[in-house]
């Protein structure tokens, strides 16, 4: 199949970018990154600089991947990371925008690569619990129930990949902040941190400048692992009772 | 009191603010709209002027408008002040905008309230500052002497098309607000729950259409009984 591609170009953080426009040969069988892949082989062997894209496990996990296809994050199939998008998709002769992710929390390093560790400094600022080094503990001795631990679970499947923030017309990091909020509030090892982890965690995403969201729901149409935003709402639970009842 | 200024100036603090006084300002537009429904009855104005005196001259009425003229600037105020942060913190605009699966409505919220705080100053122009001017005509009822007969003006106002035309697309803007934002402030205020989010939107869809035609069809009626 025949495609033609529209590719935002950037040198670097500082420089202007543009769109550049390559055809490509691929097969239907590829992985949407593995097209680019065989467009960077080419353009090598013209002696052109290769597209610059993020990836790492390509099994849909680890949430390296971004791009932002024909107006989507991670393109036009739900539930599904870019790497796992697959060429059988599009149609012979299609032309297809690849853009990065825009957000002013997330400035482009180059090309399609943008800078995601303001949700490496969120995380940071409560996402995680303390527990005594040492042997690992027993995985059924803390008892929890089904419920929640299915609850905590859907939250936890989130791989920060920042689609949310892709998708959010307001550039809004609450999906990814409330499923991380929320994954840790609902279990008991959660708790001893879980009113300084929700207010911490909100005050760090207000510092990197994302948007307030306006309940668009447009972050869980697009997260590649459908989080609900019902997290969200049981994110400002947390926070309005830390920081209005707490003490 | 030291944690209250960063708390509603943090994202969350600010959509609390949206969301309570978004709730304040759809309970006004139930006693606002049943007040309304008095232009309807035919005893000549005397339910509705007497009423509007009413509303004008209670202590505790007059306290809680002050409050609602304060709600609606706050409100104004703050979806004004998220619109630009929004903007800002999305950057650069995509190239290729895919048709999402947002509403309109919420995608719109700054523009149609925006659109409606303007209705709002041409609505109190006309009628509430008219009032407050003394520059309306006096009518007496029994018990009531010399009160200001705003009936008269309403319907007056309501004789003209473009007059009813623009209180009916005005409206129609509150009707998406709404659509929205009702439901919207239940989620912002962290009150979701599967059994009874279904209802929270359904509400809100009857409501928003309730109020919105409730509103629009009194001056169409006016009009066409002229």
């Amino acid at each position: 199949m025949k495609l033609t591609l529209k590719v935002w170009r950037q040198a670097d953080p500082q420089a202007k970018g543009r769109f550049e426009t390559f055809s490509v040969n691929a097969n239907e069988h590829m992985s949407f990154l593995e097209m680019f892949d065989v467009l960077n082989e080419e353009l090598l062997a013209e002696k052109k600089e290769p597209i610059a894209f993020d990836h790492d496990c390509r099994e849909g996990i680890c949430g390296a991947c971004s791009m932002v296809i024909n107006g989507q994050a991670h393109g036009p199939l739900g539930g599904t990371t870019t790497c796992q998008l697959h060429m059988r998709h599009f149609k012979d002769g299609d032309i297809i925008v690849v853009e990065p992710f825009r957000a002013s929390a997330f400035p482009v390093i180059k090309d399609l690569v943008v800078d995601r560790s303001s949700f490496d400094r969120i995380i940071q600022a409560g996402g995680f619990i303390s527990v005594n080094t040492g042997q690992a503990p027993d995985g059924n001795a803390i008892p929890v129930e089904r419920d929640k631990a299915g609850a905590a679970f859907d939250a936890a499947a989130c791989i920060g990949c920042g689609a949310c923030v892709a998708a959010c017309p307001n550039a809004s990091a609450m999906l990814f902040t409330a499923a991380k909020v929320s994954h840790l509030a609902l279990l008991p090892q959660g708790q001893i941190e879980r009113k300084t982890r929700v207010k911490n965690m909100v005050n760090q995403m207000d510092i990197e400048g994302f948007g307030k969201c306006s309940n668009t729901y447009a972050c869980e149409a697009e997260c590649p692992k459908e989080i609900s935003v019902d997290y969200i709402a049981r994110m400002n639970r947390e926070y309005f009772a830390a920081v209005i009842a707490g003490e | 009191m030291n944690w209250m200024v960063p708390f509603l100036k943090s994202s969350l603090g600010r959509k609390l603010i949206m969301s309570l006084t978004g709730l304040f300002l759809c309970l006004f537009l139930v006693v606002h709209l049943a007040g309304n429904f008095q232009l309807l009855k035919s005893d000549g104005g005397e339910a509705f002027n007497t009423y509007t005196y009413f509303m004008t001259h209670n202590p505790l009425i007059k306290l809680i408008s002050y409050f609602t003229y304060f709600f609606i600037l706050l409100h104004t105020f703050q979806g004004l002040v998220l619109y630009f942060h929004n903007r800002s913190a999305r950057g650069a605009a995509y190239l290729d905008k895919h048709p999402s699966k947002t509403t309109f409505a919420s995608r719109n919220m700054a523009l149609l309230g925006s659109v409606i705080f303007l209705f709002l100053i041409v609505h109190m122009g006309d009628f509430w500052f008219k009032m407050k001017r003394g520059i309306l005509a006096k009518v007496s009822y029994e018990g009531y002497d010399q009160i200001d007969d705003l009936y008269t003006r309403v319907t007056a106002a309501f004789d003209q098309w473009w007059i009813v035309l623009f209180y009916v697309a005005g409206m129609g803007f509150l009707g998406f607000h709404l659509q929205h934002g009702f439901q919207s402030a239940f989620q912002s205020l962290g009150l979701n729950h599967p059994k009874y989010t279904p209802w929270i939107k359904n509400t809100g869809i009857v409501f928003c259409i309730l109020i919105s035609a409730g509103f629009a069809i009194i001056p169409i009626i006016q009009y066409f009984s002229k």
